[in-house]
Formats: C-alpha cells, structure tokens, sequence
C-alpha cells in the first residue's frame, strides 16, 4: 500500500493515559474527497484520535503524516489549523451576538494581528466566498439574524459553515447531529455529503441510522484499535463487530 | 471612512442603523454645546439672566472630561468584557501629567518664589528638582508625557495581566489594587508629587490665564472636540472587523482563540488605547478645575465610572457619554441640595440599573423607539 496518495496516514499510533491504552497501535489512512465514518462503543478511542490528529494530545509511539510530506506530531495546534484541518467539535459554539454573516466572516481566512483586522475590509471575492458558504449550509435567509437566535441545528451548520471559511483540505467533525431532529439530521446528511469530493471529511458519529445515510466506508474502532473496515452492510455483518458494537 | 459602501453591510453587519443615527445625533449635540456656551459666555453681558457663569463653564467641561472616561471603559467593558475597575487611575496619571507641566508654569510667582522648584518642594526643604520633573516645563513634552505614561502603565499592567489569562473578577480586582496601590503612592510626600495636596494654584497654560472666562471657553471647546474625536476613533474600532473580534472575545473567548485570533494582544491594544483616551480625559480636567491630589486614584472613583457606563447603557458609546453627564448632573445637583443623600442615590440607581435595564437608559430608549 502506497502511503503517498493519502489526505492523512496514522500508523501504529499509541496514546496511554496512566496505562489505560486510549489508541492501540491504530492505524488509518484517508483518501482524498472521501466521506469515512468512524464508529465505536464509548471508550474506542474516537476523540483521541482526532485529539492526536489535530495536535491537541501527542501520541507515545507511531507516525501521524498529513498529505505527502506533513508530519503532524511535529506541528502545534494552531499550526495544524493552518495547514488545512478543520475541526467541529461536538458542542456547537457560534458567536451569539454576532451575525451569521459576521460568525463567517471571523472565521474567514487571512491575518489574524489587531492591526489588520482593523484596517482589514472585504474584497469581493471574501464576498463571494462567504455568500458560497451560507449557500452551502442552508443558512442565507439568515445572514443578518444574531447566532443566538439559531435553532441547534442552524448553529450546528454555521459552525461547519466556520470551518468551510477556513478552506480545510481535511474536516474532522465529531457527532455532528447529536440532539438534532430528524429533519435537520437528513439535511445534515446533505451537507456532509456535499462537503466530500472538494474536502475528505471524517465523521465521528454514535447515530448508526445517520451512519448508514452518509458512509460509503465506515471504520469501527474498539479498545483504540480497528476491528473493521469497509462498507456499511459488510461492518454491520462482522461477527467481532456485532459482538462488542451492535450489541444481541 | 474605512467601511466598505454596501448597504447590506451597513445594515447587518455594521451595527444598527440606530446607532449610527445616535451617532449623529451624539455629535450634533457636542457641537450644539460648542457654538452655544461661548455665546452665552462672551457674547451675552454677565448682568443678564442669561449669561452663563464661570461655575457653568466649568461643570460643562467637567462632564465632557467624565464622558471621555465612561467611553474608554466601554470601549473595553461593553466591547470586549474586561471590567476595569480602575480607570480613574489612567485619568489620574494624564492629570498629574499636566499638572506638573502646570505647576512648572508658575515659575517664580509660587508663594516661596523659588524660580524653579514647585511651593510644595521648597516645604520639604528640597533643593533641588528630581530628575522625573526635567521636561515638564516644555508643554510638547508634558503633552506626550500625557499619553505616554498611562500608555506604558496599561502596556506594562495589561500584558501581564492578559498574558497569565487573568479574566473577569479577577482582572477587577487587581485593576483595583493597581489604582489603590498608586494612590498610596503619590500620597506619599517623598514621591514628589505633592503628597495629599497634590498640585494647585495654577497660573498659566501656553501663557494663558487660566482664571479667564476665555481661556476656560477654549479648554472647553479644545475637550468637546476630544470628546468627539475620541468617539470618532472607538467607533472606528468597534466597527471594524477588529470591534467583531473584541465582541466575539467578550462571547466566546476561548473560541475565538480557536479561531486563530491571538485574544491577548487584541486585549492589550484596545486595554492599552482606553487608557490613552482616559489619560488624555484626565489631562483636560486638570485645568479646568484646577487641581489634582492622590483622592482622584481612590478606587470608588473607578467603581463611579463603571456605574455611569451600567446607567447610560453598556455597549453603546453614546451610551456611555450619556450615562457619565446624567450621573454627574444627579451627583452635582444632590450634593448640593441633599448632600447625605446622594451615595444612596447612586447605590440605587446601580441596584435598578441592573436589575431592570441591563442596557441602561439608551437601551431602554431604544426599545421605545422600536416598539412605536
């Protein structure tokens, strides 16, 4: 297996924390433009493995590789945001004062010093990207509207709306329709599945209807290693899987 | 200005139209007071009901000073969350600043008659000026002395403050032990800056009689056009994407960081520009009332100013000039006519204020307007 033509790589990544093995020599690869579901029981290692993806937590063996030649066990938070992956995590956080229009364009890449966002004005193409966005996740009626008066689904997308501003070549989004109705789950599905072809996206996710909606290739961890892989009938037939995962 | 011309922005995203507005109707007022109090000073006798005495002149432009100061705090408290308590202290510094540019003023008409050495000096028995006082009788040097050192005092405060992410109640209350340590400071004689008496008796300023009718009308016009430029220049920040920076910081603060925003510096440049405008408040007060002792470091000082903010309405800049001269002309006129009873005023005002119109006297006038 070629390494070379992955959006990220995790190879034999281990994270203990006092012993408890978080991540077991877990090993993962990510195609690019690909919608990969990661699934697993409380406990499987999910979040630490975006944690260690993402800079926050620093594994104790293994090799992290972002594109071809990024190794990310050597970048710092802010870094790895820089470099183009993005990050949802579970619970929404807009900016409720501001307007939507204002949350996108915060979140807007470019310099970040006091004195440039001062003097900083928006080009037409800043525009045009903004106006991309809130297309995209369905929230153009409501540009002007503050984010506190968002329904958690609506913020939900503005914060993956955040993300897209950033133009991240890798999204990690974890459980992303948690405590949304049905209706906002499906044009969760919508969106997500939008997203990958420009983006590879991951998804975190407990909801298996909403997995199944969305996958075309779903990994299921357990005990910080994977135990399947593979669409979701062949993962859902998987004796080990129905064993520790699907429960009966 | 800096803003982009799209309507749409200037609708949604820019603020509300009603604040632009008040905007407009804030400066409008500035320039009123400007064009009528000379008038009613110099041009109409002083034996005519209408005349407006020298008492007038300088309540009017003590207000103005105290607006000044309600707008620097807001800038920081109703923009981006960090509570000040210690305000005065940056005002008290630009004071003493001119106050020691003044005091050099009086060269030899002092009561001692010392050419160089200020009265309060000779008293001590001193013999000669500590090195801190080379410069001051240069006004260009005062004048930067003004903004530079409770400029330094926020840089050097603030950015130890922001940096070990001290927030909220805690940043309260070192702004207050901060204000309360400098005024025990300066009441200390061997400072050399007067002790409890601080600086009076002020003659001249560029060599004009402090004590006529004309020079106060220019300090007062001179501190209405720093009024309005100092709203000019908040508004410009807080209508920036910067001023969306500071107020997703003041929500969210932790997220924003998340955003890639360094929160520590943009705290620092705004903490450190509102202690410039209330050191340039503070340098323009001096003179019109002619004095400046330790008293003006006390931390209840501070704790007046946030109060005025609370009352004219936290967020709003205008807001904030309005609360500053409603308090004021309450303070003034219950001090005079029922003196014992004004701390409980203020008390109550605050206890009402907060409860009932969390944004002050403008939001409640703002909600009036919207529900006609």
């Amino acid at each position: 297996m070629t390494i070379r033509d992955k959006v990220l790589y995790l190879e034999k990544v281990t994270v203990s924390f006092d012993g408890f093995k978080a991540l077991n020599e877990l090993s993962l690869y990510v195609d690019p433009g690909e919608l990969l579901c990661i699934i697993g029981p409380n406990g499987a290692g999910k979040t630490t493995m975006m944690d260690v993806v993402t800079g926050k937590t620093r594994p104790d063996s293994g090799t992290a590789w972002f594109g071809r030649d990024i190794d990310l066990l050597k970048l710092s938070e802010p870094q790895i945001a820089q470099i183009g992956i993005g990050r949802k995590f579970q619970k929404p956080t807009v900016f409720e004062q501001l307007t939507v229009f204002e949350n996108l364009e915060l979140a807007l890449a470019g310099n970040r010093s006091f004195m440039k966002t001062f003097l900083a004005t928006m080009a037409a193409a800043q525009h045009q990207r903004v106006d991309e966005v809130l297309e995209i996740i369905g929230l153009t009626d409501q540009r002007a509207a503050p984010g506190r008066t968002l329904s958690h689904g609506q913020k939900q997308w503005l914060e993956i709306g955040m993300l897209l501003m950033q133009e991240p070549e890798l999204l990690l989004v974890d459980e992303p329709v948690a405590g949304m109705t049905p209706q906002e789950i499906e044009r969760t599905s919508e969106l997500l599945l939008s997203l990958a072809g420009e983006h590879s996206v991951v998804v975190v996710e407990h909801d298996m209807e909403f997995v199944r909606s969305i996958a075309r290739r779903v990994i299921v961890l357990h005990e910080g290693r994977v135990i399947a892989e593979g669409d979701m009938d062949h993962v859902q037939n998987h004796p080990h899987v129905i064993e520790v995962y699907l429960g009966v | 200005m800096l803003l982009p011309q799209r309507s749409w922005i200037n609708r949604s995203v820019r603020g509300t139209s009603a604040e632009a507005r008040a905007g407009k109707w804030f400066l409008s007022v500035l320039a009123f007071v400007a064009i009528v109090v000379p008038i009613f000073n110099q041009l109409v006798p002083p034996t005519s009901a209408f005349h407006l005495s020298a008492y007038a002149l300088t309540l009017i432009g003590k207000y103005m000073c105290f607006a000044m100061l309600a707008m620097a705090v807001d800038l920081i408290w109703g923009y981006c969350g960090i509570l000040s308590l210690g305000h005065a202290a940056f005002f008290s510094l630009g004071g003493y600043a001119m106050g020691m540019y003044l005091m050099r003023q009086i060269g030899p008409r002092g009561v001692y008659g010392d050419p160089v050495l200020p009265d309060f000096m000779v008293f001590l028995n001193w013999k000669s000026l500590p090195w801190f006082w080379y410069g001051f009788n240069h006004f260009i040097f005062a004048a930067v002395m003004m903004l530079l050192v409770p400029a330094l005092v926020a840089l050097v405060f603030g950015w130890f403050a922001f940096r070990s992410r001290v927030t909220g109640v805690y940043f309260s209350i070192i702004t207050q032990a901060l204000s309360y340590a400098l005024m025990l400071a300066f009441f200390r004689n061997d400072m050399g800056f007067g002790g409890n008496n601080g600086f009076t008796d002020f003659k001249d300023l560029l060599g004009f009689d402090l004590h006529s009718d004309r020079t106060r009308v220019v300090l007062l016009l001179l501190t209405a056009a720093a009024l309005a430029a100092s709203y000019l220049a908040c508004r410009a920040i807080v209508e920036s994407r910067a001023g969306r920076v500071l107020r997703a910081i003041r929500d969210a603060e932790s997220r924003t960081r998340f955003l890639g925003y360094p929160v520590e510096s943009f705290k620092l440049w705004v903490f450190v520009f509102s202690a410039v405008i209330a050191g340039i408040a503070g340098a323009l007060y001096v003179p019109q009332i002619g004095i400046i002792n330790p008293g003006e470091f006390a931390p209840i000082n501070s704790i007046e100013v946030v109060i005025w903010v609370a009352v004219g309405g936290r967020g709003t800049l205008f807001g904030a000039a309005a609360g500053a001269v409603l308090v004021n002309y309450a303070k003034t006129y219950f001090t005079g006519a029922l003196p014992e009873v004004w701390l409980y005023a203020l008390g109550s005002m605050f206890i009402f204020v907060t409860l009932f119109l969390p944004r002050g006297i403008i939001g409640l006038v703002q909600s009036r307007i919207k529900a006609k």
